[in-house]
């Protein structure tokens, strides 16, 4: 079998994220995709508010760091001028269903031929804890510490279905990092939402379901568990839309 | 030779590489790195069939997985 | 002869942009300045350029943050609330270094207000509006030639400085028509290369454009020196006044934009009567052009403020004429517009008091 090590597209760096945390991989996936299909040096990155905050001091390409929820917004303005470069936007949940819901509708509807890597943990991991648009019911957070539900929060918001009802996009899959087998398919459907925009196809997001051990208060074990056990319920994984195959 | 290299220092002792070996022949250590976090060992080094699973889910990029006779090369330069 | 065209402020203001070299628009429908998004979404496929209509007036800041990243010129505009929404993408463009323009065609606040000009938000552009220590090179014309000119010009000093620059305009200017010459570019500064452009690291080391400075632990501080210094460097750089009749002034009367515009004439028929008093415009309300107000201070008997707003401007006129004479004010905000008549009414009245008053010293 090949060597299964760093690719340059990562950085030396090690990373500020919590052990256990799904950011970690997902950064690896994204950074083996951009290295198998030779495109590292064509791509602009955007990093979120959020935990990713600081992606660019781990990706080796040229990166934007863009205010909260508008990095589809900034990714428009890029790939508006630069249609032949490759441009991705990589968000956490609070910054593409909260604040970003709008620049996330509206840059999938236009079909920005861009790609979205969406790293769902169901909690706003950088400011300690508070819910986020995906905390499932009955979940506890920081603000919702009768459990989300109880106050007027409403359900948590199934980002994929939503955007599935946009004739704008072309693919979205929600995949997990929970399990081996959950990564080998989020790095297929990375590359798929890569390889999308390569080819001109429009609007790609993936939607990687992750573990958040600090912030849900839980081992990595029983985080992975969560993920797998209830997340899974929730969020169902699989295919949402896809006008390419 | 040996299949899976550990870069102990990088790791953060989270056990997912534990939790996931399929051959259940990684633990985690007694002692600390210099971060102050346990890091992986293998049981048995002759257990380990180098499917890689650890390296995929390792959130750190802290394993390095080869076949075990070649030596452990760094991934060819990305253009 | 000169080919003028007869335009509206707010297509004057884009065709300017276009003929500066703009290449990328983003906007949002907003009265009064509806005109620049639907002008801009015709002529920048004839120039191949993009223009986008964005979901919000902060979608549209932040497609110009990109946008500027990729060493593009790229503009937005709005009116005042529009304005109020961009203030977070603003303060990040001017914390990133970046190129851009920015107008502001106002309208009455606060809040939704009404549609009428006003100028309440001079504070908004010139003090600050979003976080942060930071300057916009804030442009007031007061014609449309003007605004045609100072439009061209906002796109060098924006590349020059490496500094968003707002036009700050208002509702009279936007929809009022008058003839004006396209002159063709030319640009007014060396400029110099853009070197910081995110267009993938082919050939050379990534670039990050970024504005949170975590490392070291007083990065941020050296970082806003830097930003501080460059601002500097623009206040000694950079100052745009007309002075009219200022020469034996007695009384100065000072206002910006569409209200600078009604008090020159009412300066003129106020010297068909015989009265001393001087017009003093500021063109760049930052940096605001403090000599003429030193100047001013060491003969003036009096200073009369014009704003379309509760009193803004006045602030920085005190500070210039450091206060040496009574500055008095006139103006309201919400729709409010002076004419001719009322300021002259009110340049007469301070001439009248200021005799008298000499008359009693005596």
């Amino acid at each position: 079998m090949a060597t299964l090590t760093r690719t340059d597209v990562l950085k030396e760096a090690q990373t500020h994220y919590c052990p256990g945390c799904g950011h970690g991989i997902t950064h690896r996936l994204v950074a083996e995709v951009i290295n198998e299909l030779g495109i590292r040096e064509r791509t602009i990155g955007t990093a979120p508010v959020g935990c990713a905050v600081l992606m660019y001091d781990y990706l080796n390409c040229d990166m934007i760091e863009c205010a909260h929820g508008r990095p589809p917004a900034v990714a428009t303005g890029i790939k508006r001028m630069l249609p032949d470069r490759i441009v991705f936007t990589y968000q956490g949940d609070g910054d593409l269903a909260a604040i970003g819901t709008a620049e996330t509708i509206h840059a999938a509807n236009r079909g920005e031929n861009i790609t979205v890597i969406f790293v769902n943990n169901a909690i706003y991991g950088m400011t300690g804890g508070q819910m986020a648009p995906t905390t499932l019911t009955g979940m506890v957070s920081t603000t919702s510490q009768d459990g989300r539900g109880q106050h007027g929060e409403g359900p948590p918001l199934k980002v994929c279905e939503l955007l599935s009802a946009l004739d704008g996009v072309c693919y979205l899959e929600r995949t997990a990092v929970s399990t081996p087998k959950d990564v080998n398919a989020t790095k297929r459907a990375i590359k798929k939402a890569f390889q999308n925009q390569i080819d001109g196809r429009g609007f790609s997001l993936v939607e990687v379901l992750s573990m958040c051990p600090t912030d849900w208060k839980m081992s990595t074990a029983k985080a992975v568990s969560f993920v797998n056990d209830e997340m899974k319920k929730v969020f169902q994984l699989g295919v949402y839309k896809d006008t390419v195959s | 030779m040996k299949k899976i290299h550990f870069e102990t220092h990088r790791c953060k002792g989270c056990g997912l590489c534990v939790l996931f070996c399929p051959q259940k022949n990684l633990r985690m250590s007694e002692d600390l790195n210099d971060q102050g976090h346990s890091y992986p060992e293998e049981i048995d080094p002759d257990c380990c069939t180098g499917c890689g699973l650890c390296f995929r889910m390792c959130p750190d990029v802290a394993i390095e997985v080869h076949d075990g006779d070649q030596p452990v090369k760094k991934a060819e330069k990305t253009p | 002869m000169a080919n003028k065209i007869l335009l509206k402020g707010n297509e004057v203001m884009s065709e300017a942009a276009i003929q500066a070299g703009c290449r990328f628009f983003a906007g949002y429908p907003i009265t009064p300045q509806n005109e620049v998004p639907e002008y801009m979404s015709k002529r920048m496929p004839e120039v191949g350029g993009v223009f986008v209509q964005a979901e919000s007036e902060l979608a549209a800041i932040n497609m110009v943050f990109g946008a500027s990243a990729t060493g593009t010129r790229c503009m937005t505009s709005s009116s005042s609330p529009g304005i109020s929404l961009k203030q977070e993408g603003i303060s990040y463009i001017a914390g990133a270094e970046l190129p851009c323009v920015i107008a502001n065609v106002q309208r009455g606040g606060p809040g939704l207000g009404n549609i009428r000009a006003s100028q309440g938000d001079y504070f908004q552009a010139v003090k600050g509006g979003g976080h942060g220590d930071y300057h916009l090179i804030v442009l007031s014309p007061s014609t449309l030639p003007e605004l045609y000119t100072l439009t061209m010009n906002a796109f060098d000093w924006a590349d020059y400085y490496r500094n968003p620059v707002m036009i700050l305009g208002d509702g009279i200017l936007g929809q009022m028509a008058e003839p004006v010459e396209i002159l063709p570019y030319e640009p007014i500064l060396d400029l110099p290369k853009k070197d910081f452009v995110l267009d993938g690291c082919k050939g050379r080391q990534p670039r990050v454009v970024k504005t949170l400075v975590l490392k070291p632990a007083d990065g941020l501080i050296a970082h806003n020196e830097h930003l501080q210094a460059k601002y500097k460097r623009i206040e000694s750089e950079l100052s745009l006044c007309e002075e009219y009749e200022t020469a034996d002034a007695e009384i100065f009367v000072s206002a910006f934009g569409i209200t600078g515009r009604i008090a020159k004439g009412a300066v003129r028929l106020a010297r068909e009567k015989g009265i001393a008093v001087g017009l003093i415009r500021p063109i760049t309300l930052w940096p605001f052009p403090k000599e003429p107000f030193a100047l001013a201070a060491e003969t003036a008997r009096q200073i009369l403020v014009v704003e379309m707003n509760f009193g803004q401007m006045i602030e920085d006129v005190q500070l210039a004429s450091k206060c040496a004479c009574p500055v008095e004010f006139l103006g309201k905000g919400g729709g409010w517009y002076p004419t001719e008549e009322i300021i002259l009414e009110k340049i007469e009245s301070m001439a009248a008091s200021s005799v008298s008053a000499a008359k009693g010293n005596k």
